[in-house]
């Protein structure tokens, strides 16, 4: 059947989007096409449920409601990994911001030591 | 703010104290042993540096009045966090010619790191790391041995350095070595990518045995086998 190719290579794709890619704008435009993509479709099949029902016959899928079980899964684990990725960026951020604080912190009180030992001189 | 933040340990080093290494330990809620550690370092080294990474129990205060140079973190970051802080700050002092990497929890010996500072002066190695399985006096039991043979597995993998012992926090490095380090891993995975970065900076470097303390106080904390997947799980994704 096409779907289990389709649903196979997806996943695929999100392993290694998993394990390799870095965030960038380009991945920002891709997301924020799918979601477009995603609205307009949720419009069209709401409109006329007989276009998910065509649309998974045409991929070898019996009901339109298992197509789109299978597409928000896929959904899902994508959205899982994104923001699994946008976290550690951001903790990565956190860490070297708290990094500098600490730093900047501890050379205020080596000079302020030692303006006070040659005050004390 | 506390009263501690105020003063500096870089007052001028008596007689005897080494005055070119500086003692870098992170430090995470270990207020029952800290002080007994930084105190018997203190006889030796005129800078030890530890970097309190958030700890709720006075861990700090203990290790000021015992004499050591105590950087805060705002939050609590992780050890591999800590260490690069302590790191970063240590290369940063004028006159800074070695690093030794010290854990906070009491299992290691101060004559092993002035025996490891002396090798790596004597012989002009930027890197001395510490091994507690070149020679039988530490006995991890089986289960740990187990554990840190397979990290040391994994660490030989992923570095291309042939050790004999990867996760020992007990390690000297010249200036030039520690200013190669740049740790992205803040939990334990940074153990490994020490020894990456290491290794990619094509330094001279040996291994020295020594002996790990097993108290029943660091028996409780160690390695568990669930946690080294997370630092497998760590150092493939990065």
């Amino acid at each position: 059947m096409i779907i289990q190719v389709i649903l196979i290579v997806a996943l695929l794709a999100i392993a290694l989007y998993f394990v390799r890619a870095q965030p960038s704008a380009r991945h920002l435009a891709v997301r924020r096409v799918l979601v477009l993509l995603a609205v307009v479709g949720g419009v069209v099949v709401v409109i006329s449920p007989g276009v998910l029902t065509a649309l998974a016959n045409a991929v070898g899928i019996g009901r339109g409601t298992d197509f789109l079980l299978y597409g928000a899964i896929v959904a899902f684990l994508l959205y899982v990994v994104t923001d699994y990725k946008r976290s550690s960026q951001l903790s990565r951020a956190n860490t070297l911001l708290a990094r500098e604080l600490t730093l900047a912190e501890a050379r205020l009180q080596d000079s302020i030591a030692r303006q006070r030992a040659e005050h004390d001189d | 703010m506390d009263p501690m933040k105020t003063e500096s340990s870089s007052e001028p080093a008596s007689a005897g104290l080494d005055n070119s290494t500086w003692i870098v330990i992170p430090l995470y809620n270990e207020a029952s042993v800290i002080g007994d550690v930084v105190s018997e370092l203190v006889k030796t080294f005129a800078h030890v540096v530890c970097v309190d990474d958030g700890s709720t129990d006075g861990s700090a205060a203990a290790a000021h009045v015992a004499g050591a140079r105590v950087l805060s973190h705002p939050l609590n970051l992780g050890q591999g966090a800590a260490l690069q802080t302590a790191i970063s700050y240590a290369v940063s002092q004028p006159g800074c010619e070695h690093v030794i990497t010290f854990d906070a929890d009491g299992q290691h010996r101060l004559v092993d790191a002035i025996e490891m500072l002396n090798r790596a002066r004597n012989e002009n190695l930027d890197i001395v790391f510490g091994s507690r399985f070149l020679d039988d006096r530490t006995n991890p039991g089986f289960a740990k041995r187990v554990v840190l043979k397979t990290a040391v597995g994994v660490t030989n993998l992923t570095t291309g350095l042939r050790l004999t012992d990867a996760h020992n926090g007990l390690r000297v490095l010249s200036a030039t070595a520690a200013s190669h380090l740049n740790l992205q891993q803040d939990r334990m995975a940074h153990a490994t990518e020490i020894v990456l970065q290491l290794g990619r900076a094509k330094l001279p470097w040996a291994e020295s045995p020594v002996e790990v303390l097993y108290t029943d106080y660091s028996k409780a904390k160690g390695q568990s086998l669930l946690n080294s997947i997370n630092i497998l799980f760590d150092l493939v994704m990065n």
